[in-house]
C-alpha cells in the first residue's frame, strides 16, 4: 500500500505540455500508473494528488476530507492562496454545519427558476455588448469587450455593486488569483476590496435596493464584515470563472471547426455543448484542496489525518473510465457527470447562473458573428498559466 | 420506484430540477429540494435516476422495487 513516505512525483502545479487545452502530461501519466500519488507544493510541503474521476468524487463527497484551511496540513497552491485563506474565511473554506448555515443564505438566490427568470436581461446585456463591439469594426478582443463584461455586469446587477467600479474590483481580483502574487500583495488587495464591499454594505443599510447585499443586510443574521466577505466571494467567483470559460469555449470551438459547425447547424444543442466545454476545458486547473481529518483508505492508498489532498478535476474530467476519448471535444456527448463545478456539498453555488451565461454567450456570439475567426496565429494567444483560474488573457477575433 | 429526499443534506445545486422538473422543485426561500412526486411514472424513471446520479450531496435515494 502506498504511504506518505513516497518520493514526490513532481511539483504541483506542473508546466503544461504542447496542447494548451489539456492538463499537463505529468498528471495524465500519474492518472495512468499512480492515480493517487505524492507531489510537493511551492513551499516544499507534500500533498496527495488525486486524478481519477471516481476517486475525486469520493474525496469531495466524504466529510472526512475537510475544506477548513485553518487545519494543520491544509495544502495551498501558492503563497497568495495561503494568504487568501487567512483572516476571516468564506464558507468555501468551512465545513458543515457552519458552511451549510452560511451557504443556505445564498442558495435561494441561485436556484434554477430564479436564474432562468434572468434570461431576458442577460440576453439584452449580451446583445448590447455585441452591438457596441461590432458597430463600424471588423475585429476586437473578445475578452475585454464581451467575455469579461458580460458576467461582470450580471453579478454587479445581482449583488447591487455599481459596475462603474469594475476597473477597481477586476484589478483586485487579478491580484487575488495570480499564482505569483506575494502574501503582502494578496493581503493588500483583500483589504482594499473588503473595505470597498463593507462600505457598500453599509450604504445598503441606509438605502436598500433589490440586490443580494441588501437582502443579506435585511436578514439581520450577519454583520457588515461577514457580508463583506461573502460579497467578495460572489463578486470574484461570479465573473472570473464565466469570463474565462466563455473566451476559452470560443477558442476551443475555433480550433475544432467540425464542432463549431455542428453547434451552428444545431443551435438547440448549446445546453449540452456547454456541459462538454465545461468538461473539456475545466478552467479550475490547479485542483480543489482538502485535508484529511482522520485516516482514510482510498483506492489502495492510506491517507493519514492531517495530510493534504488535491483533487485534479481537470484530469478527472478526461478519465477514460468515465469519458471515453476524453481528450476529444465532442459537443454531442452526454457530459453531465463532469466535475468542473466540483462535487459534494461545496459544489459551485452559482452554477445555474454560470450555465445560463455560457449558453447565452455562445449562442449569441455564434449567431451574430457568422464569419468569426481568430485574428492572430493560434501560437500567439497568451494563456493564463499563472492564474488560479485558467483561460486566455486576450482573444483577438475578427468577423 | 419510490423517491426519498434528504433536505438536510441538500446543497441547492439544482441538478434534480433540471433533470426531472416533474419530480423535483426548489423551495422559494432557500432553494432546498422539494419532492413533487414520490412515485413517478415509468417514463420519468430514467430522468430521476439521472437526477440521483448527479446530485453532489447524495440527497436523493431511490427504492427501485
Amino acid at each position: 500500500m502506498a504511504t506518505a513516505a513516497q518520493t514526490p512525483r513532481f511539483t504541483h502545479p506542473a508546466a503544461r505540455g504542447a496542447c494548451p487545452f489539456a492538463p499537463p502530461p505529468v498528471y495524465r501519466q500519474a492518472q495512468q500508473d499512480e492515480p493517487i500519488s505524492r507531489v510537493s507544493l511551492w513551499d516544499g510541503a507534500p500533498s496527495w494528488l488525486v486524478t481519477r474521476h471516481e476517486d475525486v468524487k469520493a474525496v469531495l463527497s466524504d466529510p472526512r476530507f475537510s475544506s477548513d484551511s485553518a487545519r494543520p496540513g491544509f495544502p495551498f497552491i501558492s503563497a497568495g492562496a495561503r494568504q487568501l485563506s487567512a483572516g476571516r474565511p468564506t464558507f468555501i473554506r468551512m465545513d458543515d454545519p457552519e458552511h451549510a448555515r452560511l451557504r443556505r443564505m445564498l442558495t435561494g438566490e441561485f436556484m434554477i427558476k430564479k436564474v432562468e427568470a434572468l434570461r431576458p436581461e442577460i440576453q439584452r446585456i449580451a446583445d448590447d455588448l455585441l452591438d457596441r463591439m461590432t458597430t463600424g469594426r471588423t475585429g476586437a478582443d473578445l475578452v475585454r469587450e464581451f467575455a469579461l463584461p458580460l458576467p461582470s455586469l450580471v453579478i454587479c446587477l445581482l449583488l447591487g455593486v455599481p459596475y462603474r467600479d469594475h476597473d477597481f474590483f477586476q484589478e483586485c481580483s487579478r491580484v487575488l488569483l495570480h499564482r505569483d502574487s506575494t502574501a503582502e500583495e494578496v493581503a493588500a488587495a483583500q483589504q482594499r476590496l473588503g473595505d470597498y464591499l463593507c462600505a457598500l454594505t453599509d450604504s445598503k443599510r441606509a438605502e436598500p435596493d433589490d440586490g443580494i447585499l441588501s437582502r443579506l443586510v435585511a436578514r439581520g443574521e450577519l454583520d457588515t464584515a461577514e457580508i463583506g466577505v461573502m460579497a467578495r466571494l460572489l463578486l470574484v467567483a461570479g465573473h472570473e470563472t464565466t469570463a474565462n470559460m466563455t473566451a476559452m469555449s470560443v477558442l476551443a470551438l475555433l480550433r475544432n471547426p467540425d464542432q463549431l459547425d455542428h453547434l451552428r447547424r444545431h443551435p438547440e444543442s448549446v445546453t449540452g455543448a456547454v456541459e462538454e466545454l465545461l468538461r473539456y476545458l475545466t478552467i479550475v486547473h490547479s485542483g480543489l484542496t482538502r485535508v484529511a481529518t482522520e485516516d482514510v483508505e482510498l483506492g489502495g492508498v492510506r491517507i493519514r489525518a492531517g495530510e493534504g489532498v488535491i483533487c485534479m478535476i481537470n484530469t478527472a474530467n478526461r478519465d477514460a473510465a468515465e469519458f471515453p476519448d476524453g481528450d476529444e471535444l465532442d459537443v454531442t456527448r452526454d457530459a453531465r457527470r463532469h466535475l468542473a463545478f466540483g462535487f459534494g456539498v461545496h459544489q459551485c453555488l452559482g452554477q445555474p447562473l454560470a450555465r445560463l451565461e455560457l449558453q447565452i454567450a455562445l449562442d449569441t456570439v455564434l449567431r451574430r458573428l457568422p464569419g468569426l475567426r481568430l485574428a492572430v496565429p493560434f501560437e500567439e494567444v497568451r494563456f493564463r498559466n499563472e492564474m488560479l483560474v485558467y483561460g486566455v488573457h486576450e482573444l483577438p477575433i475578427a468577423w | 420506484m419510490l423517491v426519498h429526499i434528504d433536505q438536510d443534506k441538500c446543497c441547492g445545486a439544482g441538478h434534480c430540477v433540471v433533470a426531472a422538473p416533474e419530480v423535483f422543485d426548489q423551495r422559494d426561500e432557500d432553494g432546498i429540494v422539494l419532492l413533487l412526486d414520490a412515485r413517478p411514472p415509468a417514463d420519468l424513471h430514467q430522468a430521476v435516476q439521472d437526477a440521483a446520479a448527479v446530485c453532489p450531496a447524495a440527497a436523493i435515494r431511490l427504492d427501485l422495487a
